[in-house]
């Protein structure tokens, strides 16, 4: 995995996403997941190539229940785009790169 | 020139990856076309990425989970020298040798790789419903996929539709979440294997919902029901449910093949059974998008060693 990549949990999720000077991406995901699996390096290249412009995050949905709730996340992985703080974009299921990277607008 | 290849392999389930292992072993230096993500069966690894437990893969005695044992397939076939792509195949043209592939644009005049052999995995895929909220609500109640999605209905009223071993085999898994699972059918009785019936019988949160057929999904945001038809009396009811997952059955994906290899009218690739030969010469099919029969992860793998190790003698025999 990317080093440029971090990791979230319930109790970081709302500094991260408030204090980011740039979007932040969130991807739910869970180690019993096979389609996460198959759009973790996806993510790991764009946190190298987004370096700066967007932050990658994951939050693991097994070990942080109250976010997914909160966000209403019923299939994983989603993934949550937010900018100054506020939800902006939700795409759900593994998407092949070109995808997401259009419905994100990146 | 695009490059020219000894073996092109289209998809990356069990099937296409015993063919790339066993190409790769033969010093043939498969290129493996396996797919790109989503969150369907059609996707690198195959359906088996959507499963949990494999229990009757031979070689495992406590079980693999699918995703892991697709990992295994994979880098086994990477270690004897496979590549692989992570692309799908746009368009295919097998009308003369060398067959050609393409990737991307499908009307670009020339094609992304050139193939002495193909070998043809590209799987089958789980149908859905096609309904007009289906497609919406996928991810907030609607899912392909239960095992990414069955942790999130907790204690919650959720239906699948479907008599098939899929159906029974989701219903039980989603049992471990669910307060209740309702087994919507078509008919008064189950296509499913007994094995699979007793289970589903024998658990106490399943409930089937016999002769009925969904005519509606409820729910603007999310789904809050399921209109259901009775079959035989056509009487509407109202089944409270949060989500719904469907497991009709399957179609193959062979929609590159049309008119250009022999199918089945139900769309699967016809092989001369024992070989994996096509109506085309060279051309090899493998796994579930030949079989309508069996649809077993380990008959994939037998079928792609077959695909395999024709091409293989195909290649020796037609190559000087």
């Amino acid at each position: 995995m990317s080093d440029k990549v971090t990791h979230l949990t319930d109790a970081t999720f709302d500094e991260v996403i408030a204090g980011s000077a740039e979007p932040v991406l969130v991807d739910f995901w869970a180690e019993w997941c096979g389609p996460c699996k198959t759009v973790a390096p996806i993510l790991d290249e764009l946190a190298e190539e987004q370096d700066g412009k967007l932050k990658i995050t994951k939050m693991n949905v097994d070990e942080n229940p109250t976010t997914p709730l909160k966000y209403q996340v019923q299939s994983i992985p989603t993934m949550l785009l937010f900018k100054d703080g506020e939800l902006t974009k939700t795409v759900v299921g593994a998407k092949p790169k070109a995808a997401l990277v259009a419905e994100l607008g990146l | 020139m695009p490059e020219l290849h000894d073996v092109v392999i289209v998809g990356s389930g069990p099937a296409g990856l015993t063919a790339a292992i066993y190409t790769a072993r033969a010093s043939l230096n498969p290129l493996v076309l396996e797919g790109e993500p989503s969150s369907t069966g059609d996707q690198p690894g195959g359906q088996l990425m959507l499963t949990t437990d494999v229990e009757n893969f031979p070689g495992f005695p406590d079980g693999i989970m699918g995703p892991e044992l697709m990992v295994n397939f994979r880098d086994q076939a990477v270690r004897f020298g496979a590549k692989m792509e992570t692309v799908k195949a746009s368009r295919v043209d097998v009308s003369e040798r060398p067959f050609k592939v393409w990737v991307g644009d499908p009307d670009a005049a020339e094609p992304t790789y050139l193939a002495k052999t193909l070998i043809i995995s590209t799987g089958a895929k789980a149908l859905m419903l096609e309904l007009p909220n289906e497609t919406r609500l996928i991810g907030h109640g609607v899912s392909t996929c239960a095992t990414c999605d069955g942790f999130f209905f907790r204690d919650q009223d959720i239906a699948v539709i479907g008599g098939g071993d899929s159906a029974l085999e989701e219903a039980t898994f989603l049992t471990k979440f669910a307060s209740s699972v309702t087994i919507v059918h078509r008919r008064d009785e189950l296509r499913a294997s007994k094995i699979m019936q007793d289970r589903a019988m024998a658990n106490e949160k399943i409930v089937f919902k016999w002769n009925s057929e969904v005519a509606e999904i409820v729910g603007e945001e999310k789904v809050e029901g399921l209109v259901l038809t009775d079959t035989k009396t056509g009487e509407r009811s109202e089944l409270a449910v949060t989500g719904m997952f469907v497991a009709i059955g399957h179609r193959p994906n062979t929609d590159l093949f049309v008119d250009q290899l022999d199918m089945k009218d139900n769309g699967y690739l016809i092989t001369k059974s024992p070989s994996a030969a096509t109506s085309v010469a060279g051309v090899f099919a493998c796994g579930d998008v030949q079989d309508d029969t069996f649809r077993q992860a380990i008959t994939a793998a037998g079928s792609g060693c077959a695909a395999a190790i024709d091409a293989e003698r195909w290649l020796e025999a037609n190559e000087h």
